[in-house]
């Protein structure tokens, strides 16, 4: 097997985990959306009674994150040796900003990771109102009011924003691109790839967006 | 038309090289970009300096051998069209050129804007032909090639190994290149038995030339001046995979 060392295999290494993690950004975002029916607190519970998929699925994501991480900044490393003087004169027809910008929008998002882990898996950014020793009138871990109690600070609400942009951007480029590298491409489907990648990340921003926005604005009260 | 030209001169290959501007004085529409810089030169020789050097060979557009870099653009703003084919009608009156020789750590600059492609011949020699027996002319037709499938190839044969993809591409990565290639063979039968071999040699070979990693920008396609498709580096990935598979022994280097 050729997968860690050859350009393709590199690549090929980027796109399945980039692609397990997307369909993660995906149930991520489909499963939170039960707090706009004030759902969120028994949504988890339910998700908790069910620890193998819950640990079995992190495991899964870690891997995915490590080895999408590493490949990512091997071949970065790589591509930019291979290009050590630039032009005086710099113009693209076809690469994106988007794509252009992969490595920085994945640094970001990386680095938002870790805080919105540290916020609301750990829960030590804020303990008073941290979910796991704050129960709800049911006694389930109030998830609902620590995530209502965060967005309603607009700074909370602009960084996960602002990120939410960086991962927007890299789906952008991200999604189109994956399916080139398994080779899906050709001139009918390309297009067709592009528009639906641009079409699916676009609706996940403002898909994420929409709790942080709504509960800034007041329309999801506790 | 007049123009005012920043060139990129460099003595030779330990030269650090600068931009130089020179003046061209009554440039006629009719001329090539080569043709422009031919008499430029001619200006250069009578003042007693080194002239500007660049390749060039059948100056009609099918050698490969021109290439130079054009406000940013390998072959210059028209597409499809390589840079001996690039009349002059395409700029206008008072324009700024920067030219520029092609980058990538695989072409380094020999002198002002000649770059060794070298690094291109050694990828087809890693898996860029067939292996035929010798003997007698086979009788037309014996090997029947589905009319979709010869299209394709020719396609993809129409690469002239300009090494505008390289160029052009943030990466500096020789995919397209190596895509043509690998797509060209693959797509015929005489190609197709030595297909998995092939295609790790070839990209094999590119990382070792030191050219980059494909991140799917697509620049290499829109400065083709032959509209080599990025379809056939979804081909090239296909052909790794398949020849990834149980049976295909020769796929053990490097990749």
């Amino acid at each position: 097997m050729l997968l860690p060392t050859s350009t393709v295999g590199k690549k090929i290494m980027m796109a399945i985990t980039g692609q397990v993690l997307a369909i993660f950004i995906f149930f991520h975002i489909a499963g939170n959306s039960t707090i706009f029916f004030h759902a969120l607190n028994g949504y988890v519970v339910a998700l908790y009674k069910l620890p193998l998929f819950v640990w079995g699925g992190r495991l899964v994501l870690f891997l995915a994150f490590v080895f999408h991480i590493w490949y990512g900044t091997v071949l970065k490393l790589e591509n930019h040796a291979a290009k050590p003087e630039p032009y005086a004169k710099t113009r693209y027809l076809q690469a994106t900003f988007a794509g252009r910008n992969q490595i920085w929008t994945g640094v970001i998002v990386a680095v938002f990771l870790i805080y919105h882990l540290l916020q609301f898996t750990f829960q030590v950014t804020n303990p008073a109102v941290a979910a796991d020793t704050h129960p709800d009138a049911l006694g389930r871990p109030d998830i609902f009011m620590m995530v209502a109690q965060s967005f309603r600070q607009i700074g909370i609400s602009g960084v996960y924003v602002v990120s939410l942009a960086a991962l927007g951007l890299h789906l952008l480029h991200g999604i189109q691109s994956s399916f080139q590298t398994w080779g899906m491409n050709n001139e009918r489907t390309l297009p067709v790839i592009e528009k639906t990648g641009n079409v699916v990340s676009v609706l996940l921003f403002f898909w994420y967006c929409a709790i942080p926005v709504a509960i800034v604005l007041g329309l999801l009260k506790g | 038309m007049n123009l005012t030209l920043y060139v990129w001169r460099q003595k030779n290959s330990k030269d650090k090289g600068r931009l130089v501007r020179y003046e061209a004085k009554n440039v006629s529409t009719d001329m090539s970009f080569l043709e422009m810089l031919d008499v430029v030169n001619e200006g250069l020789i009578v003042k007693g300096e080194d002239p500007i050097a660049f390749d060039s060979d059948c100056r009609e557009g099918i050698c490969g051998m021109c290439g130079q870099v054009v406000n940013g653009v390998p072959h210059g703003p028209r597409k499809k069209t390589t840079l001996c084919q690039l009349h002059m009608r395409h700029f206008k009156d008072n324009d700024t050129l920067y030219i520029e020789p092609f980058r990538a750590k695989a072409f380094p600059v020999i002198k002002d804007l000649i770059v060794d492609r070298g690094a291109f011949d050694k990828i087809i020699q890693s898996g860029g032909y067939v292996s035929v027996h010798t003997g007698g002319v086979p009788d037309g037709n014996t090997l029947l090639i589905p009319k979709h499938d010869a299209d394709t190839a020719m396609d993809a044969a129409e690469c002239i190994g300009c090494g505008a993809c390289v160029a052009a591409c943030p990466n500096g990565s020789a995919m397209l290149f190596t895509a043509a290639k690998v797509s060209h063979l693959a797509a015929l039968p005489q190609g197709r038995v030595e297909a998995a071999r092939r295609v790790c040699a070839m990209t094999e070979e590119m990382l070792a030339q030191g050219f980059g990693n494909c991140s799917n920008h697509y620049e290499c396609e829109a400065v083709c001046p032959k509209g080599i498709k990025v379809k056939f580096i979804a081909k090239l990935n296909r052909e790794f995979i398949k020849a990834q598979m149980p049976g295909n022994e020769s796929c053990t280097g490097r990749g």
